[in-house]
């Protein structure tokens, strides 16, 4: 089941200078560049959302479940003017709205204030809940992890019981920047055994992931694991 | 009003009936009273959700509900509510921003039978430490209904605590307001929910003002002010964690000389099973308890 796709110009070499005027002490810097490429395909070719009406209620809804590295995610949303260009030069200031994790009482656009890893997929689930009981059939919640957030065990209990709800409305996109210390993969196929609908691709594949990310299962929530080597950002 | 023997089945069928009656109610259960919400889970089966033995994820999916302007009630035994999923409680509600109610079942050590896997007398300082949360301590199945109602949708979080035990007699109870039982001269005595009716066996013959609480927050600091006795003596008796109700107390009575003393549960394991009445005894929280404690503190 797939439906029309979202066509919104994200231009990522303004969106690498945005990122650039994000000023501090980022300690995130990996984790926030290998979102980039997701990130513009979600925002430019998947997400129906309006930067003038954050809380459209028709919107799909986008969760960045790690919240760690939210520069590329706050540079996206700048350039599509959520929010001021000019917020990103107090990037984790005093009297900033901009932290290294986002906050959804600050920032327009950002649907959860995330950063304990772990809660961003069980909150997509009442999300995706939600929308179901509102009757927004159309809507989609995409999240979004990373592959050491996939350590934490809350992660295990949403992944079990999403297929068992049938949240064919839910992606969950997991960027697989071989982060986790511990080997614990392969994501695919543990993911697929808990029964979803399981994609790997290149995290850099821009017509790849806009292919996974648009497609939806009738009857499955759907997992992408864009795949970014190791070294690699 | 509905009907029901104790303060569980009362949550439960107010809860079922906030369903039936409210259009955003969503219940979220964790397999922990599914049986009694079985008719609840059949007729909302979008708005009324059983995850399994998940409470970590209860807690986000409700978060997830309220994120989209649904009103939760969530439900499991109290250990598994309150702490194990506390991060989750305090961020995805307390953090964000949300409304929704917190119903626990078996405070303090109502699951005697269980051991201490299943106990918890912290509830209710660990849900305190919680940005914004109120805590409701009801002492019968109507207050507990009242309140319940009065709070669900007025824009905070809420932990709700049923207890075994009751109190024979509801009283006229609200959110923010301490109530005034009895007066006395010597000293004053501010009995949580279900304590009520044991201390004022306890305090029988004693020359003491007898405050009664249900909202532990917010808390009446005024009208403890307002209703303190004159004597520099204020008992709290809780059916928690000895000592929880103490910031408020010496919050609310700052700008005079007190001395304060706080009955409730200790802070520590007791091996033994048996029932309520048996850990009510080795506490010193039955009547015979109480009026040891406070007798020892009027003697002073």
């Amino acid at each position: 089941m797939e439906r029309a796709v979202e066509s919104r110009t994200i231009d990522l070499a303004e969106v690498r200078r945005l990122m650039a005027r994000a000023t501090g002490d980022e300690k995130h810097d990996e984790s926030s560049t290998s979102t980039l490429d997701a990130l513009a395909v979600l925002y430019g070719d998947v997400l129906r959302v309006d930067p003038a009406n954050p809380s459209w209620p028709d919107r799909d809804r986008f969760i960045l479940s790690k919240g760690h590295g939210p520069v590329a995610y706050y540079a996206i949303l700048a350039h599509l003017s959520f929010f001021p260009e000019m917020w990103l030069d107090d990037f984790m200031e005093w009297g900033g709205k901009l932290g290294s994790h986002p906050d959804r009482e600050l920032v327009p656009g950002v649907e959860a204030s995330t950063g304990s890893l772990g809660h961003g997929l069980p909150m997509s689930i009442g999300v995706a809940l939600a929308l179901r009981a509102a009757g927004r059939t159309e809507q989609r919640v995409v999240v979004l992890t990373g592959d050491a957030e996939l350590n934490e065990g809350s992660n295990w209990e949403a992944i079990l019981l999403a297929p068992a709800l049938g949240l064919t409305n839910l992606t969950l996109l997991v960027i697989d920047n071989h982060s986790s210390s511990v080997q614990m993969g392969p994501w695919d196929a543990k993911l697929e055994a808990f029964g979803w609908s399981t994609h790997v691709v290149d995290g850099h594949d821009h017509g790849a992931l806009r292919t996974v990310l648009t497609a939806r299962d009738e009857l499955r929530p759907t997992a992408v694991v864009a795949d970014i080597p190791e070294g690699e950002w | 009003m509905v009907s029901g023997h104790s303060m569980r089945e009362r949550a439960g069928a107010t809860a079922a009936e906030l369903l039936d009656e409210d259009a955003r109610v969503v219940v979220v259960l964790a397999e922990i009273s599914t049986g009694q919400f079985g008719r609840a889970l059949r007729a909302h089966p979008d708005r009324a959700v059983n995850v399994g033995i998940m409470e970590q994820t209860m807690v986000g999916v409700a978060a997830g509900f309220a994120m989209e302007g649904f009103i939760p009630i969530v439900h499991t035994i109290t250990p598994f509510l309150v702490e194990r999923p506390l991060e989750q409680i305090k961020l995805d509600f307390g953090y964000q921003g949300l409304q929704g109610t917190f119903v626990s079942v078996g405070g303090s050590y109502d699951y005697t039978s269980e051991g201490f896997t299943h106990h918890s007398p912290g509830d209710v300082q660990v849900m305190l430490t919680v940005p914004g949360m109120q805590v409701v301590v009801p002492g019968t199945p109507d207050e507990l209904e009242h309140l319940f109602r009065a709070t669900y949708a007025n824009g905070h979080i809420t932990y709700l605590r049923p207890s075994t035990a009751t109190n024979v007699e509801s009283r006229e109870v609200d959110i923010g307001r301490l109530d005034v039982v009895s007066r006395g001269s010597r000293a004053t005595v501010v009995a949580v929910g279900p304590m009520l009716d044991r201390t004022l066996a306890a305090v029988e013959g004693m020359d003491v003002t007898v405050l009664y609480v249900t909202s532990v927050a917010p808390f009446d600091a005024d009208g403890l002010a307002r209703e303190v006795a004159d004597g520099p003596d204020v008992i709290s008796v809780t059916p928690f964690l000895e000592g929880t109700l103490t910031p408020m107390l010496t919050s609310a009575l700052a700008n005079r000389p007190t001395r304060f003393t706080s009955i409730g549960v200790g802070n520590d394991v007791l091996r033994e099973y048996g029932t309520v009445g048996d850990h009510d005894r080795a506490r010193g929280l039955d009547e015979y308890g109480i009026r040891e404690r406070i007798g020892r503190v009027l003697d002073r």
